[in-house]
């Protein structure tokens, strides 16, 4: 072992990314490039009625403009429901209606702009709350005949759900029986953006003999291959997909989009090459989106505050298309209790087409969402239960021995030590009972926690790999299918891999662009997955690479093979450290003194594929959806004007189980990042539609939708526990994403605590919060009766029964903001 | 045949301490042609509309969102890449200890396998590590890069401009860039770095 694991190693590409050499995808020359653009429907649900493409046709320099009937074929990863251009029918405000391409930006531009369509408007659905009404306008009216890349989603044929995921363990009757206290509330988070900062980009181009190749900014280039290749019937080895950086992805950019209409572009204009930019407005509207969730949550424990059922309902907001959607919400029915222990449960994940803008994961499958459901529940079950937060949940959090939603056998390499995340925030926080700190007459500071559980759900044989080759000076390159977009994957493997060789950092090169022709499979970019799948195919490329050191270094050293010692780049026996073969030597095939060639070049090659993970049972949704959980505990202290509901963030504090602290300083940045972007889509994030009968989006930019600027930011604290998953190679858990997950819980319980009023949905805008403690505004039906808030507890009279009850009446249901 | 084109018009730049003469539309934006005529990409675009500084460069010293600038506006100005910091003309000043340092080993491996822009306007001198570049790294105060070039030009004409600034200064120059990845404590700690405070 090299020792190079818990060093702070710089990122392989830092310097490229501090000169402006990083290439990105539409960083390279345009010349000789034709360009698209597109013109979106300005309607949520429309039938198209007619598209005049003449006028467009007549401006000098278009060459050619496509509309949906050019081609009809649906695409998707999971359930194919998603043309490249809306075809008769447009789902959604933004959705392509038509493609202009010309010779160049502004002619393209203009020529969409002058292509006519006819509308006829329908009826759209806006919340999962409307969409799943008997009644309801269908998004689709024929899921039925859609095809299936993957057969455990449970589309329902004449309804807007798009897929159903159950889960069912211990018997219900019995656990609420037990149950002293329940509290029930409904939970409600509109869409918003992953707003990468690189707007989605693609370039595509056909040669005559058919060979296709794609440049996109995409963290599934492999996936790009197999959607085209699936969609359009062309043979998979025909399309090459080339990845540079990528600006950040954040699950938004592994959809295919931008490469489905650069494809057609280009085969539109004989194959000419064609780039497609999406502008910014195109990337908010048109391109996938962050999902929204709506849940019910009704939780009952004893007065001790142990939990003993779990009643769960969740509505994930996919909008037009499925995308990924349904295997969030398997991720979602995987995850439903939080990091909790209950034994007795019901929970049923629906994911239900509405007329927004589809939507994929966001930085955590919709564990961020999931989350604040289930840990706002827990804050209003402990205000009721008149218990500290935190030590409800410390004596709930699931850990060794306990089973989870799914049945898993949970151990501490699987699950990791919440406990542990938990004391060390309550150490790190100063954390007290108690009211809030009055500062002012009018301000006071509240802290709030959340504790967060999430396991990657791929598909049960995601493949990746790994291929190694040597430099004549001893070094090597790394040579993976994993995408660089900013969270350091493969620096983390290059660490990895230098101390399984015994060799320095620098001696490790990276080759950071993808080329699906050149690189070894990799399933995708996303999940956090890439330290686990991409790092055990590295692990085997470095056994080996080993191995052929071991016998080419026993045969030129007269040893054995068992003998041979690899540190430091030089290879030697044992016994005999002092004579030794540098890697430089060596590693090109072994030329011995007398000229006698020993061994051959080396070339390390891993490969690997999950293993163990089975399709949820589609009754009790027993089965293991992901190999490992990552743990952790989160909190915010926010300052707050009671008097207009403005607040600061002071403090934003996480204790994550990494299970190995592998690169101190680039993992920490990540688990910043990850809050900051919670903090940020908690605080002020959501997508409006207009209520125009257009229901087109009213946020369509950076100035109308806010992202977090410097001077925002709170002082982050962080700290880490370190139980390694046995599974993982340096037991490493994933963790690129998961520093967002409790941070819209832990804020608005922190907002909750300050205000004494319960807010249950997102964004926590001060106008938000101001509507819902005063009640102004319409506030919209909820879908519970409001005596239900306190069925099933048996005994009503749990200390803060009150006030709980003023929370209900104050949070419950959703307010009109929320609605749009 | 010849086709005589009165769309366009041939302009000059002064970019990166370099003359040059490009074909632009009236309509044409300093960012476009900067990335498209003159392949300088390192600022980027991110919202074409001065929302989120990404496509920040440097104009007579002081940093503008090269969105918001017509190409022809820029006629006679001097203009600043990220490409041509830390050249003559473009070099940061600094009381850190690492100011104008030369590259080293705290330069790393920076192979990137895609591209290396070489030869696109006046690049730095070789083994001459800007401060705000070396403070950045330093700080890891980027993931993805993107908006990095942004922040790298608000920095340097900061620390050339306000080498004193006081800390709500430096947040409002700061706040015309959006960045996604990084929660701006490693920023601040960057630009801590490059004004020797840290
Ligand atoms: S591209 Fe200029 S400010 Fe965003
Ligand atoms: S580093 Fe990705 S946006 Fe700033």
């Amino acid at each position: 072992m090299g020792g190079t694991i818990g060093l702070n190693v710089k990122r392989k590409e830092a310097w490229a990314k501090v000169t402006g050499q990083a290439k990105y995808t539409d960083d390279f020359p345009t010349v000789g490039h034709y360009t698209a653009r597109l013109l979106t429907s300005p309607y949520a649900h429309a039938r198209i009625i007619s598209i005049d493409k003449t006028d467009a046709l007549s401006i000098k320099g278009v060459k050619a403009v496509i509309t949906g009937e050019d081609y009809p074929n649906f695409c998707g990863p999971l359930l194919l429901d998603r043309p490249a251009i809306a075809n008769q029918i447009a789902r959604y405000a933004g959705e392509p209606v038509a493609m202009a391409i010309a010779v160049d930006e502004a002619t393209a531009a203009l020529a969409a702009a002058a292509v006519k369509v006819e509308y006829e408007v329908l009826p759209a659905v806006f919340t999962p709350q409307e969409a799943m009404k008997p009644a309801a306008p269908l998004v689709h009216e024929n899921i039925g005949k859609y095809g299936h890349a993957a057969e455990d989603i449970n589309p329902r044929p004449n309804s807007n759900i798009s897929s159903y995921f159950p889960v069912r363990k211990g018997n219900m009757t019995e656990g609420w029986s037990n149950s002293q206290v329940t509290i029930e509330q409904e939970f409600f988070l509109p869409p918003s953006d992953h707003l990468a900062m690189e707007v989605r980009a693609a370039r595509a181009e056909i040669s005559k003999d058919g060979m296709v190749t794609i440049t996109t900014s995409s963290q599934a280039p492999f996936e790009v291959r197999k959607q085209i290749a699936e969609c359009f019937q062309v043979p998979a080895g025909n399309i090459r997909v080339l990845v540079p950086f990528v600006g950040g992805g954040f699950g938004g950019k592994a959809p295919v989009m931008q490469e489905l209409l650069a494809y057609i572009a280009s085969r539109e204009v004989a194959g000419k090459p064609v780039r497609l930019v999406m502008d910014r407005k195109e990337d908010l509207t048109a391109a996938p989106s962050r999902a929204g969730l709506s849940a019910r949550i009704k939780l009952g424990a004893t007065k001790e505050g142990l939990l003993q059922a779990a009643e769960l309902t969740f509505w994930l907001d996919n909008g037009a298309y499925t995308d990924i959607g349904p295997y969030m919400v398997k991720a979602i029915a995987a995850d439903c209790t939080g990091p909790y222990r209950v034994d007795n449960l019901h929970c049923d994940a629906y994911g239900v087409y509405t007329n927004h803008t589809y939507a994929t994961s966001c930085r955590s499958f919709s564990h961020e969402s999931l989350t604040f459901c289930i840990e706002r529940a827990m804050d209003l079950l402990a205000e009721k239960l008149a218990m500290d937060p935190l030590k409800l949940r410390m004596v709930n959090a699931i850990t060794a021995g306990h089973y989870t939603p799914t049945q898993v056998l949970g151990t501490f390499s699987n699950l990791g030590n919440l406990p542990a995340c938990i004391s060390r925030l309550q150490e790190m926080t100063d954390w007290q009972e108690g009211p809030p700190v009055q500062i002012t007459a009018d301000t006071v500071r509240a802290k709030g926690m959340a504790c967060f559980w999430k396991a990657a759900t791929p598909p049960t044989n995601a493949p990746s790999g790994a291929l190694i080759t040597f430099n004549p000076d001893g070094s090597l390159n790394l040579n993976t299918g994993v995408v660089e977009m900013g969270s350091a994957s493969q620096s983390h493997l290059a660490q990895m891999l230098a101390d399984k060789l015994g060799i320095s950092d620098d001696q490790v090169h990276v080759v950071l662009e993808v080329d699906t022709r050149l690189n070894p499979v990799h399933y995708k970019t996303v999940a956090s997955i890439t330290s686990y799948i991409a790092g055990r195919a590295v692990m085997r490329a470095a056994e080996d690479i080993l191995a052929q050191l071991r016998k080419m270094g026993a045969e030129a050293l007269s040893c054995f093979p068992e003998d041979i010692e690899i540190k430091q780049s030089r290879v030697y026996a044992r016994q005999n450290p002092d004579i030794y073969i540098e890697f430089k030597d060596i590693v090109m095939g072994y030329k011995d003194v007398f000229g006698n060639s020993i061994g051959e070049p080396v070339v390390g090659r891993g490969t690997s594929m999950f293993k163990g993970l089975s399709n949820l049972n589609p009754k009790t949704g027993k089965g293991q959806s992901g190999p490992a959980w990552t743990v952790g505990a989160q909190a915010v202290e926010v300052e707050m004007d009671l008097r207009d509901y403005t607040y600061r963030i002071i403090h934003a504090y996480s204790v994550m189980d990494v299970g190995n602290l592998i690169n101190p300083e680039g993992m920490s940045g990540s688990v910043r990042g990850g809050m900051s972007m919670g903090i940020s889509m908690a605080s002020r994030e959501n997508f409006s539609y207009a209520k125009n009968g257009r229901g087109e989006m009213t946020t369509p930019s950076l100035r109308s939708y806010k992202a977090l600027h410097i001077g925002e930011e709170p002082i982050y604290e962080l700290d880490f526990v370190e139980t390694p998953q046995l599974d993982a190679p340096y037991g490493m858990r994933s963790m690129s994403e998961h520093g967002i997950i409790g941070m819209p819980a832990a804020l608005a319980n922190a907002l909750s605590k300050a205000c004494g009023v319960a807010f249950n949905q997102l964004p926590l805008k001060p106008e938000d919060l101001w509507r819902t403690a005063t009640g102004t505004g319409a506030v919209a039906e909820p879908m519970m009766a409001p005596d239900a808030a306190v069925a099933g507890a048996a005994a009503g009279d749990a200390a803060g029964a009150d006030a709980s009850a003023a929370a209900f009446a104050a949070g419950a249901g959703f307010a009109e903001g929320g609605i749009q | 045949m010849m086709e005589y084109n009165e769309e366009r018009c041939v302009i000059e730049l002064q970019v990166n301490g370099l003359a040059r003469q490009v074909m632009v539309r009236p309509a044409d934006i300093l960012l476009d042609v900067l990335r498209q005529e003159l392949g300088l990409t390192g600022a980027k675009p991110g919202c074409k509309n001065g929302d989120c500084g990404a496509c920040t460069v440097i104009m007579d010293g002081w940093p503008v969102k090269s969105c918001l600038v017509l190409a022809v506006e820029a006629v006679g100005h001097q203009i600043m890449t990220v490409e041509g910091l830390g050249a003559s003309g473009g070099k940061t000043s600094s009381k850190s200890s690492s100011a104008g340092t030369s590259a080293g080993s705290s330069s790393g491996n920076a192979d990137s396998g895609t591209g290396n822009g070489s030869g696109n306007g006046n690049g730095a001198d070789s083994g001459y590590i800007d401060p705000v570049q070396a403070a950045f790294v330093q700080a890891n105060a980027f993931q993805c890069g993107y908006c990095t070039s942004g922040f790298l030009m608000v920095c340097h004409a900061l620390a050339n401009q306000k080498p004193d600034a006081e800390e709500y200064e430096i947040e409002s120059w700061l706040e015309s860039n959006l960045c996604r990845c990084t929660s701006y404590q490693e920023v601040r700690q960057a630009v801590d770095i490059m004004l020797g405070r840290s």
